[in-house]
């Protein structure tokens, strides 16, 4: 039968037939979901003490069902709080570098000449730049907020993504099928975001993949030097450092933000490769011919 | 005599994804000392895989049975301690790509002294002298110095002689060539052909040659074996095969090649002398400015087209020869804009373009496509083949409703030969000759007046080719097209083209009707380029052999003398 049908659409398919991809999209869901409306299930505040249960083991009994920390906060709704966080970072970080550092490095690399050594050069003074120092004198500018993390992880990220993305360009660029649609009279935009970019997706979406988990570290890693989020606040990262500190004493602080990360990033991998498969038409099995 | 290499029974079974594919069926063949055997086949009638699992490369999913028997002993089965012991010892093996097959990485010298190192005690020095000796056997000048440059820095036909040394440094007693010459020009094609030859004799060697050119047959083996869909169809000397075959095959591929072969008579000149010009081309000049060593250094300039005027006239065919590096493809992509001339004008249906805007430029592009040579690289492998024919439509005519456009799709399909179930399909679900009709019926989508195909059909096995240029042929009927055909394949060139240009080195060396080139030709390059189209006539190819030894024979007593 004949089908039309688009690479979007194809792909969509494919991941659909990826139980593996298709499981993991799925336990995402329920993870934002959660996030977002888990706190309302909990009678407990997120800087809420309770001066009778201080490390307090899981129990249905108290309600505490993920346990307290040292301060008596309930563990579940700091867990919940601490996910929106490390997602929004995690997820809109990872988006806004990879739109930027793709556009970037597929018109830097398909342009060419002038135009490319310029905006490499670009990047490269910006890569030249310690990330800590950047960070620091953005809060010392425009003071700490949650934002700015979020600049300060973008900005740094989408340089990598530029650079891969050039490289691959530079490659596709001398490919037959990009003169043929030259000489089609197709234009420079179009065809940047007709051929080049869909040829690259699958390389952006494994390196989308290994970046969302990188960056949530990084968060926490900012917030453990006191430039990320701040108490009461907090984020999975910076859950599991705090849990780390008394491992000995009450693991379930380290146990239970430990598992919502650990399971983030597995989901993020599988998505991922099941992502770049679908993107692939050469490794799709067709049923209808 | 005993039989260097026997096979029986020889089967190759591939199992991909539960599915059972059987390569080579039941071959038996045998080769017998100092001889050279021709494996012919199109693609895909497992002529590749039948030496593969001789030299038990075969891929992990494929599995070899039967029995292959080398200088008496039986290798099939054997593991692969063993096996290392033969191959590369005793079997030397040649790849088609030159230009994959040797590590960019390391020093053609270190790549060598690597088959030593394995197979001999000899230390580094000896090694080095043999690897130096070999080099200069297979006819490398400056051995010495090349034993330290890398494979980039030689020409394609430079590093299939490196090869070609390198198999020949253990002093093997079979030579496995598989498409030795297909990725090489026809002038070095020849050299490499007569190599061969001659390291056979000198080395005493048995040659297994695999080809799909029954002219490299011809030129270069003794028996022959003829393969289709993994089945022999014919095994015989060279005199019987080309001049009685027996089965149907044989003779359909001998028509073929004979047909596209230069023996056969060029079409009468159809051009009309009151045609009016389409192209005209004045001084045209492109440079390519080389990359500067130091950045003070001053900007040199690599010339790929020098000084070419040429016409073409509506409604013919110009054929435009040359070896690779000629210049013929950067002249198309001027033509095409694709790339901006340094000097020079390109006048297109009376318009200069270098004087056209943005908008006009587009306008005139409509009237000029463009088809390429690799069949697999110029279709996006992210588009559907009906996201494909759509595009020029939607970039040449925005704001076309949908409907038109599936039905212009449609019967763009159906022109060039395949069916509407394809228009949903990617172009790895395709083989290499329905890529090929998909990218014509693109070039035909804004329904241009002038077609330029660069190598459009080099890249085919030789019965798809001859359907391609039967389609191009009935196409350029019906839609009285102008053609600017470009290839290195002389035969195809004589057989459709009106108008011949030779070019070498950027430069026009020859122009004129396709007759007058071709059986009389001017210059001593024009002369040299057509002897050396291997021609499926082994007795011709033997004289042809026998000339130019001699030659090279006289040549080096004149050496000696002086």
């Amino acid at each position: 039968m004949r089908n039309k049908t688009s690479l979007m659409l194809d792909a969509w398919g494919a991941l659909k037939q990826n139980k593996a991809a298709l499981f993991s999209f799925a336990t995402m869901l329920t993870m934002i979901f959660l996030v977002i409306f888990g706190p309302m299930l909990s009678p407990f505040m997120v800087d809420q003490t309770d001066w009778y249960q201080l490390s307090a083991k899981p129990s249905f009994a108290s309600g505490h069902i993920f346990g307290t920390d040292d301060l008596g906060r309930d563990l579940f709704v700091r867990v919940m709080y601490g996910g929106r966080i490390s997602l929004m970072v995690g997820l809109v970080a990872t988006l806004v570098s990879v739109i930027i550092g793709v556009s970037y490095g597929a018109i830097a690399g398909y342009v060419g000449g002038k135009v490319d050594a310029i905006m490499m050069r670009a990047v490269d003074v910006l890569y030249a730049m310690p990330f800590l120092f950047f960070v620091i004198l953005l809060m010392v500018f425009f003071g700490r907020s949650i934002l700015l993390i979020f600049i300060a992880i973008g900005a740094v990220n989408w340089l990598d993504i530029a650079r891969i993305v050039r490289g691959q360009t530079l490659n596709l660029k001398g490919k037959e099928f990009v003169d043929a649609a030259r000489a089609g009279g197709v234009s420079t935009t179009k065809i940047v975001f007709r051929h080049i970019v869909p040829n690259l997706l699958g390389l952006v979406v494994v390196y989308v993949a290994l970046t969302v988990p990188q960056v949530i570290l990084v968060e926490s890693f900012l917030s453990f030097l006191g430039l990320g989020v701040q108490e009461p606040m907090t984020s999975w990262g910076a859950l599991v450092n705090q849990g780390a500190k008394q491992m000995e004493t009450s693991p379930w602080m380290l146990v239970f933000p430990g598992l919502f990360l650990a399971t983030t990033l597995f989901c993020f991998n599988f998505i991922g490769d099941g992502l770049r498969d679908a993107l692939d038409p050469k490794d799709r099995t067709r049923q209808n011919d | 005599m005993t039989n260097l290499l026997i096979a029986q029974n020889l089967c190759v079974d591939f199992t991909s994804r539960g599915e059972k594919i059987q390569a080579v069926k039941n071959l038996s063949f045998y080769l017998e000392h100092n001889q050279s055997l021709g494996i012919v086949g199109e693609s895909g009638s497992g002529k590749s895989q039948t030496v593969l699992s001789i030299m038990g490369l075969l891929e992990s999913n494929g599995k070899a049975t039967g029995s292959v028997v080398f200088d008496n002993k039986e290798i099939l089965d054997l593991d692969k301690k063993e096996l290392n012991k033969i191959r590369g010892k005793k079997i030397g093996m040649v790849f088609q790509d030159p230009m994959s097959s040797l590590n960019p990485y390391i020093s053609i010298g270190a790549q060598m002294s690597g088959v030593l190192f394995n197979h001999t005690s000899l230390n580094k020095k000896e090694i080095k002298e043999a690897c130096i000796e070999m080099l200069d056997a297979v006819k490398i000048p400056n051995p010495q110095q090349r034993f330290d440059s890398y494979s980039f820095e030689l020409s394609g036909g430079m590093r299939q002689r490196v090869m070609i040394a390198s198999a020949l440094l253990t002093k093997p007693k079979l030579l496995i060539a598989d498409e030795p010459t297909t990725a090489l020009d026809v002038t070095v094609q020849e050299q490499i052909l007569d190599l061969i030859l001659e390291m056979k004799e000198r080395f005493s060697m048995s040659v297994i040659l695999i080809t799909h050119d029954l002219g490299v047959v011809a030129r270069s083996c003794e028996r022959v074996l003829v393969l289709k869909d993994g089945l022999e169809q014919e095994t015989g000397g060279l005199n019987q095969i080309f001049y009685n075959p027996r089965a149907a095959y044989t003779k359909e591929l001998l028509f073929k090649s004979k047909e596209i072969g230069v023996d056969t008579k060029p079409g009468e000149t159809k051009r009309n002398k009151n045609n009016s010009v389409t192209t005209k081309i004045k001084n045209l000049t492109v440079c390519f400015p080389i990359p500067k060593q130091t950045f003070f250094s001053k900007q040199e300039h690599l010339v790929a087209v020098d000084d070419v005027s040429l016409d073409v006239y509506e409604g013919e065919i110009l054929g435009v020869v040359g070896e690779s590096g000629s210049g013929k493809s950067t002249l198309a992509k001027n033509i095409l804009r694709l790339i901006q001339p340094t000097k020079g004008k390109i006048e297109l249906f009376g318009e200069t373009l270098s004087l056209l805007d943005k908008k006009q430029m587009k306008k005139t592009r409509k009237k000029m496509q463009v088809v390429f040579q690799d069949p697999f690289s110029s279709l996006n492998p992210r588009m559907t083949v009906f996201e494909t024919l759509s595009e020029p439509l939607n970039s040449f005519y925005p704001g076309m409703n949908r409907d038109s456009i599936e039905k212009d799709v449609e019967a763009a399909i159906l022109e060039v030969g395949l069916g509407v179930e394809f228009l949903g399909r990617y172009p790895h679900e395709l083989s290499g000759g329905q890529c090929q009709r998909i990218a014509i019926a693109r070039a035909l989508m804004p329904k241009p007046q002038l077609l330029i195909c660069d190598e459009a059909v080099s890249a085919l096995d030789a019965s798809i080719r001859s359907e391609i240029i039967e389609l191009l042929l009935g196409i350029k009927q019906k839609r009285k097209l102008t053609m600017i055909f470009i290839a290195h394949d002389l035969a195809v060139v004589k057989k459709i083209c009106d108008r011949v240009i030779v070019m070498k080195k950027g430069r026009v060396v020859e122009s004129g009707d396709t007759k007058d080139v071709f059986y009389s030709p001017k210059e001593a390059y024009t002369k040299k380029l057509l002897d050396s189209v291997p021609v499926p006539d082994p007795d011709l190819e033997h004289e042809k052999y026998n000339k130019r030894r001699l030659a090279r024979q006289a040549k080096k007593l004149v050496k000696r003398g002086a």
